[in-house]
């Protein structure tokens, strides 16, 4: 049943936690079904605590599905690998570290590069991201736009197969993520990797990707699947097309509904997201 | 890409480079601003001395109970023309320099240990409490009766003062771990022993060497009372001579050497804590 066109495939995953105060089981996500290609950059947007980082974060292998399969290339995901690298929605970068050293954390983890390559390429890597000048920078003294160009970086070096964000420019301000954006398209026609975007910014999920999946209210699922027939290379002009804006209201509408049903369907006893 | 484009898309970057790196604040501290600490600090210090001296010079107690700062000064001059005076550094530093060391190394080993195993932790938790609420001190009777008036008895007293406040702090330090940081490492696919090497470690300095500057409080109490209660030589006991045959200033000298050695190593460890801190920018 493996689709031999998709890089990654999920097949009715379930993902649950366990509530050690209420000794319950949990649902985040249930049944999901979906495929990214290989070298589409596919977003995914949904209602506040739908299971979107849930999700992302079994692709990484961070967490183990209870139900259904996830395969990447066929293979089932069961621990983090290096074919896999996550953008975090926090840049999460050690503080005691230069920007280099952040940078080189990722492969240094990994242990597949030696100290010297590394160190090479991570300086090209951190001026594709536009950081050219602050590698011997701390964090604490950079923007939080500029503490999100490490993190990506960081992903970028291990050159994996497929990226994971997770609503990785949601704290920037609008004009930073802006051009956050514009940088990110910028890498991704460069390098063409198959990614899987998260975030809660319908244009922005428009603008970057190939299709859009929205995830129904907790427990998620798919609800609806709209492909982006935007001609690429895409400037920032795009998002006042008419066929933007068509894409906008269908999605829009689309999780509204979802915002609108009935409070039967939520879980009793669930904890605030 | 040629960096051209970059710069187009990316104007602020481009301009930022230089003007705000070479400066780590926003506003460098002036001249003035600088020394005040050390300004002053010697002031009131100054001060506080000439008051007391002005108190001593009234005689209006006698020089028993209340010397001056002058006569402690000529009596702390006088101890280190004695022949004995290196005999008692000698052994309270090696006191010191022993119970300390095996502190800090058996300290480190089980924080951390605590610190990562829960199990370890739990295990280990109702001795570190019972110990850590217990002055240690009190025991020094215990351990005369087992080894004697030498060594021995102080080292293990220093030992078992500076030790909980390093386990404890040690464990604190690496439980503090942020969630974050651990999950982008794992995400990595980072190993145990990487992940403690690089993230859990680091972090956990600022913790360890506070730890090591409670540790060195309690290792001093612990020589100092160790020696007062039974010694044959060290600056503990100088003091217990002093103080019994009604040498106040003499007393009051050893008190000042031993204050002298605790500032001493408790500014050596915020110089080495400030140089783990390079990354942290100032507060003020
Ligand atoms: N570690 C956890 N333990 C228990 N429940 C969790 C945990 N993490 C998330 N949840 C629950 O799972 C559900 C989905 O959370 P998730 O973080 O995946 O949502 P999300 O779609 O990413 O939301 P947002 O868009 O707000 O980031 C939420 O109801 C949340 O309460
Ligand atoms: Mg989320």
């Amino acid at each position: 049943m493996y689709d031999r066109s998709a890089k990654l495939s999920a097949k009715g995953v379930v993902i649950e936690y366990w509530l050690q105060r209420s000794r319950t089981l949990f649902t985040a996500v249930q049944g999901v079904d979906l495929t990214v290609r290989p070298g589409e950059l596919l977003a995914i947007v949904g209602p506040s605590g739908c299971g979107k980082t849930t999700f992302l974060n079994a692709v990484d292998g961070l967490i183990p599905i209870a139900g259904g399969n996830l395969t990447l290339d066929g293979r089932e995901i069961t621990r983090p690998g290096p074919d896999r690298a996550m953008v975090f929605q926090q840049p999460g970068l050690l503080p005691w570290r230069t920007v280099l050293g952040n940078v080189i954390f990722g492969v240094e983890a990994q242990g597949t590069m030696s100290k010297k390559e590394s160190i090479a390429r991570a300086k090209h890597q951190i001026e594709l991201v536009g950081l050219a000048g602050f590698e011997d920078a701390y964090p604490l003294e950079l923007s939080g736009g500029m503490q999100q160009r490490v993190n990506l970086a960081r992903a970028l070096l291990t050159d994996p197969e497929m990226l994971l964000l997770d609503e990785p420019f949601a704290a920037l301000d609008a004009q930073t993520r802006e051009m956050m954006q514009l940088e990110l398209l910028k890498i991704w026609s460069q390098t063409r990797k198959t990614a899987l975007f998260i975030t809660h910014d319908i244009k922005e999920a428009i603008y970057l990707s190939d299709r859009v999946i929205v995830f129904t209210r907790r427990p998620g699922r798919v609800k609806d699947e709209v492909e982006i027939k935007l001609s690429r290379p895409r400037d920032l002009r795009v998002k006042r097309d008419p066929q933007f804006l068509t894409y906008e209201d269908r999605i829009w509408e689309s999780i509204q509904e979802e915002l609108a049903v009935p409070a039967e369907r939520l879980i009793a006893g669930v904890p605030a997201a | 890409m040629s960096i051209k484009e970059a710069d187009r898309v990316l104007p602020v970057t481009a301009g930022e480079s230089n003007a705000t790196r070479e400066k780590r604040s926003v506003v460098q501290p002036s001249r003035i601003k600088q020394y005040e600490p050390l300004v002053l600090g010697t002031v009131s210090v100054v001060l506080a001395l000439t008051a007391w001296q002005l108190v001593a010079n009234a005689r209006i107690y006698s020089i028993l109970f209340l010397p001056g700062p002058w006569d402690v000064a000529q009596a702390f001059v006088k101890l280190f023309q004695t022949d004995d005076i290196w005999l008692d550094i000698g052994t309270s530093g090696m006191e010191m320099g022993i119970g300390y060391g095996m502190a800090i190394g058996v300290g480190l080993v089980l924080g951390m240990l605590m610190g990562w195993y829960t199990r370890f932790q739990y295990a280990l938790d109702p001795f570190v409490n019972f110990f850590y609420s217990t002055p240690r001190i009190v025991l020094i009777p215990l351990f005369i009766l087992w080894w004697g008036i030498e060594m021995p008895p102080k080292i293990a007293v220093i030992f078992l003062g500076a030790l909980f406040p390093i386990i404890i702090n040690t464990m604190a330090g690496v439980r503090n771990t942020e969630a974050a940081l651990l999950r982008v490492a794992r995400s990595f696919g980072a190993s145990d022993a990487l992940i403690f090497r690089r993230v859990v470690l680091p972090g956990s300095v600022p913790f360890i060497l506070t730890g090591f500057r409670l540790g060195i409080g309690h290792a001093l109490t612990g020589v100092v009372v160790a020696e007062l209660i039974a010694a044959k030589h060290g600056v503990g006991q100088i003091i217990a001579i002093a103080g019994q045959t009604f040498q106040t200033p003499k007393m009051l000298a050893g008190v000042i050497l031993i204050a002298c050695t605790g500032m001493l190593l408790t500014t050596i460890l915020q110089r080495i804590e400030n140089r783990f801190q390079t990354w942290r920018p100032q507060i003020r």
